[in-house]
C-alpha cells in the first residue's frame, strides 16, 4: 500500500514540484522556537479567510444585488433559506473576527518589531492585504442595502468628493450615478465577490512566500538565521513548522472556533456592534438615522474623519478630516522606517517606546470608543487629543526610539 | 556563441530602439483598452435622463413644518418658516462660516439674507455639505444635546455638523458650506416647481 502511494507521490514529483514545496514550506520550514500566543493570528487569520469565501460563495446562491431586491433576499436568507441564517452569522461574525485577529495579528509585528529589516517589504504586503479587508468589508456591509449600508456608503463614497478639483468626477465615476443608488450596489457587488477576493487571495500568497523568504521573526526580535548548525546548515533556534507549529495552531483553531461558535450561536449581532440595529431598517434616502456610526473596526478612523472642525493651511476642515483618516491607515506603512532602535523587540527597548506603545494603544480604543458616539462638543475634544496622541507614536519615532535605553539582545532564543 | 555577448552588447542599436518602440506602443494600447472600461463606470445614458424636475403642492404646508420631497435620488426640504424662526437668521449670523452665502452654493434669486424666493419658504437639498448625511431638523431652542445657545437649525448626526434655519453652516464644524438650494421657481403662489428655473424648461 505504501509502495503504491510512493510510486504515485514520485510520479507527480516527477510532473509537479510536490515534495519539494512540502519540505520548503511545511516540514523543512524552520520556524524559531519561542513563538508564544501572540503567533496564533497569523494561521487564524487564514482560516478566516477560508470561512468567508466559503461562506461567501454560499450567500451569493440566494442574494440580489438590486436596490429594489437586496433587502428582502438578505431577510428571505435568514428566514427561508435552509441554514441560511447560518451561514450568513458565519460571514458576519467572520467579518468581524478577521479584524480581531488581523488586528491582532499587527499588533503582534509593532510590538516585537517583525516590520523591521529584512521584513519591510512582508510588513507592506500586509498592509496591502488590510487595504483589500477594509474595501471588502465596506463594500461588503453595503449589499443588505439598509439603512447603515445606505448613509455609511453615503459617507464614505463622499470622501472622494473632498478631493480638489477631480472630487465630483471622481464620485460620479465611483458611483455611476450622480447619487448613491442601484448602480452602485451593483457595482459594489462585483468587487466583493470578484475583484476584492481575487486580490486577496493574491496578495495572502505573496506574504507567505515573503515570509518564508525572511524567515519568521520571533519574540526576541533576532534572526536564527545567524547560528546555523554547521553540519546541517539547520537554524539551531529553529523547529520545523510541520509538526510543531501545526499542531500548535490546531490548539488555537480549537479556541478561536469556541468564540466564533459562541458569537454565531448567542450573540451573533453583538450587541449592535458586529451588526448595527439600524440595518435591519431598509435604507430610506431621504433620511440618516439619527445615530450613525460604522462597525467596530472603523471607529478610531471614523473618530480622526470629524475630529477635524477648524480650517488650517488653506485646507478646509472636511479636508484634513479625509486627510488624517486615510493618513492614520497609511501610516503604518512607514514603520520600517520611522523605527530606528538598534533592536527590534520590545522585550529589549526601552521606556520610551514601551510609555508610546501603550499610549497608542490607548488612544487608539479610546478613538474606537469615541467613533461609536454622537459627537458633542466634550467628545470632539477628546477625539482631537488622542487623534494628536495616535499620531505622535508614529511621527516621533525615529526620535524616542533612537535616543531610548535598550537593553542588549541575547545571542539565542531565550526559554520561554 | 551567442552566450558570450553581454546585455548591453544585445541592447545596443537597432534593438534598443525595437524594444522602446514595442514597449511604448504597448503601453498606448493598453491606455487605449482601458478607456472603455474606464468610462463604462460613468453614469449611463439613463442616469443622465433621470432627474426631471418635480412639482409641489405648499397649500397644506403649516408654519414652522417641514416637507421632505426626492428629487434626483436626494431629498430636498421645503420649510415655512415662522416669524419668530426669520428672526434667529439675524440673531445669529455671528456665529456663521457664510452669512452673506458669498460661496455659489444657491442660484443668484437665493443670494439673500433668507436664502429663498418669498422669505418664509426656505427650499433646500437636505445633504450635508461635510458627507453627505441628511441632517435632523431640529426646532427646539437651547436643548440640552446642542446647547443654549441653539436658537433651531439643522443638526448632522454623523459628524455633528450644524446649520440655521436657512441651511447656513456654523463656524467650527466639519461642513465647509452652506447647504446647497437646488434652482426652483414658483408656477403659482401654492405651486413649487423643484429642479428648474421655468416652466418650459423640463
Amino acid at each position: 500500500m505504501s509502495n503504491l502511494f510512493n510510486s504515485m507521490i514520485a510520479w507527480v514529483d516527477k510532473r509537479f514540484p510536490l515534495t519539494s514545496n512540502w519540505k520548503a514550506h511545511l516540514s523543512e520550514y524552520y520556524a524559531p522556537k519561542n513563538f508564544n500566543f501572540w503567533y496564533y493570528f497569523g494561521s487564524l487569520a487564514l482560516l478566516v479567510l477560508v470561512n468567508q469565501l466559503i461562506t461567501g460563495i454560499f450567500l451569493t446562491m440566494n442574494y440580489k444585488p438590486d436596490a429594489s431586491l437586496a433587502f428582502s433576499s438578505v431577510e428571505y436568507i435568514m428566514r427561508d433559506v435552509e441554514y441560511g441564517w447560518l451561514i450568513r452569522y458565519m460571514h458576519s461574525t467572520g467579518a468581524s473576527m478577521f479584524f480581531v485577529v488581523v488586528y491582532l495579528h499587527m499588533f503582534r509585528g509593532m510590538m516585537y518589531g517583525s516590520y523591521r529589516k529584512p521584513r519591510e517589504l512582508l510588513w507592506l504586503v500586509g498592509m496591502g492585504i488590510f487595504f483589500i479587508l477594509m474595501s471588502l468589508a465596506f463594500t461588503g456591509y453595503i449589499l443588505p442595502w439598509g439603512q447603515m449600508s445606505y448613509w455609511g456608503a453615503q459617507v464614505i463614497v463622499s470622501m472622494f468628493g473632498a478631493i480638489p478639483v477631480v472630487g465630483d468626477t471622481l464620485q460620479q465615476w465611483l458611483l455611476g450615478d450622480f447619487t448613491l443608488s442601484d448602480a452602485a450596489l451593483n457595482r459594489f457587488f462585483a468587487y466583493h465577490v470578484v475583484t476584492l477576493p481575487i486580490l486577496l487571495v493574491v496578495l495572502v500568497f505573496v506574504h507567505i512566500l515573503a515570509l518564508h523568504e525572511t524567515g519568521s521573526n520571533n519574540p526576541d526580535g533576532i534572526e536564527i538565521k545567524t547560528n546555523k548548525n554547521p553540519k546541517t546548515g539547520i537554524p539551531v533556534d529553529g523547529i520545523p513548522f510541520h509538526p510543531y507549529y501545526t499542531v500548535k495552531d490546531i490548539v488555537g483553531v480549537v479556541v478561536f472556533l469556541i468564540v466564533f461558535c459562541g458569537i454565531i450561536f448567542f450573540a451573533p449581532e453583538m450587541g449592535g456592534y458586529f451588526l448595527e440595529y439600524n440595518n435591519f431598517i431598509p435604507a430610506n434616502t431621504l433620511q440618516t438615522p439619527d445615530h450613525i456610526a460604522p462597525v467596530w473596526y472603523f471607529t478610531p478612523y471614523y473618530s480622526m474623519l470629524r475630529a477635524v472642525t477648524v480650517n488650517f493651511l488653506g485646507i478646509d476642515a472636511k479636508l484634513w478630516g479625509v486627510i488624517l483618516m486615510a493618513g492614520s491607515v497609511v501610516i503604518f506603512c512607514f514603520l520600517p522606517w520611522l523605527d530606528r532602535s538598534p533592536v527590534k523587540s520590545i522585550r529589549y527597548k526601552g521606556p520610551y517606546f514601551k510609555v508610546a506603545l501603550t499610549l497608542f494603544v490607548i488612544s487608539f480604543f479610546v478613538l474606537g470608543w469615541l467613533g461609536t458616539k454622537s459627537p458633542t462638543p466634550m467628545y470632539t475634544l477628546l477625539a482631537q487629543i488622542f487623534t494628536v496622541i495616535y499620531f505622535a507614536f508614529f511621527i516621533l519615532m525615529p526620535w524616542y526610539s533612537k535616543i531610548d535605553k535598550v537593553k542588549p539582545e541575547p545571542k539565542r532564543l531565550m526559554k520561554e | 556563441m551567442a552566450d558570450s555577448f553581454s546585455i548591453s552588447d544585445r541592447m545596443s542599436g537597432r534593438r534598443k530602439f525595437l524594444v522602446a518602440v514595442t514597449s511604448v506602443a504597448g503601453g498606448v494600447a493598453g491606455a487605449a483598452i482601458a478607456t472603455p472600461f474606464l468610462l463604462s463606470m460613468m453614469p449611463s445614458e439613463r442616469a443622465k435622463a433621470a432627474g426631471a424636475p418635480v412639482e409641489v403642492d405648499i397649500s397644506k404646508l403649516e408654519l414652522g413644518m417641514l416637507l421632505m420631497v426626492e428629487w434626483r435620488g436626494r431629498v430636498v426640504w421645503v420649510l415655512k418658516r415662522t416669524p419668530e424662526m426669520l428672526e434667529t437668521l439675524t440673531k445669529i449670523e455671528g456665529e456663521l462660516a457664510d452669512p452673506g452665502s458669498e460661496k455659489k452654493q444657491q442660484p443668484e434669486y437665493a443670494q439673500n439674507r433668507t436664502r429663498s424666493i418669498k422669505p418664509e419658504i426656505l427650499v433646500v437639498e437636505g445633504v450635508c455639505t461635510h458627507l453627505g448625511c441628511s441632517p435632523v431638523f431640529r426646532k427646539d431652542i437651547a436643548p440640552a444635546d446642542l446647547g443654549a445657545d441653539w436658537q433651531g437649525g439643522f443638526f448632522c448626526p454623523c459628524h455633528g455638523s450644524k446649520f440655521d434655519l436657512a441651511g447656513r453652516v456654523y463656524k467650527s464644524v466639519p461642513a465647509p458650506t452652506n447647504m446647497v438650494v437646488p434652482p426652483h421657481t414658483y408656477l403659482s403662489d401654492n405651486q413649487l416647481l423643484i429642479g428648474s428655473e421655468s416652466e418650459g424648461a423640463v
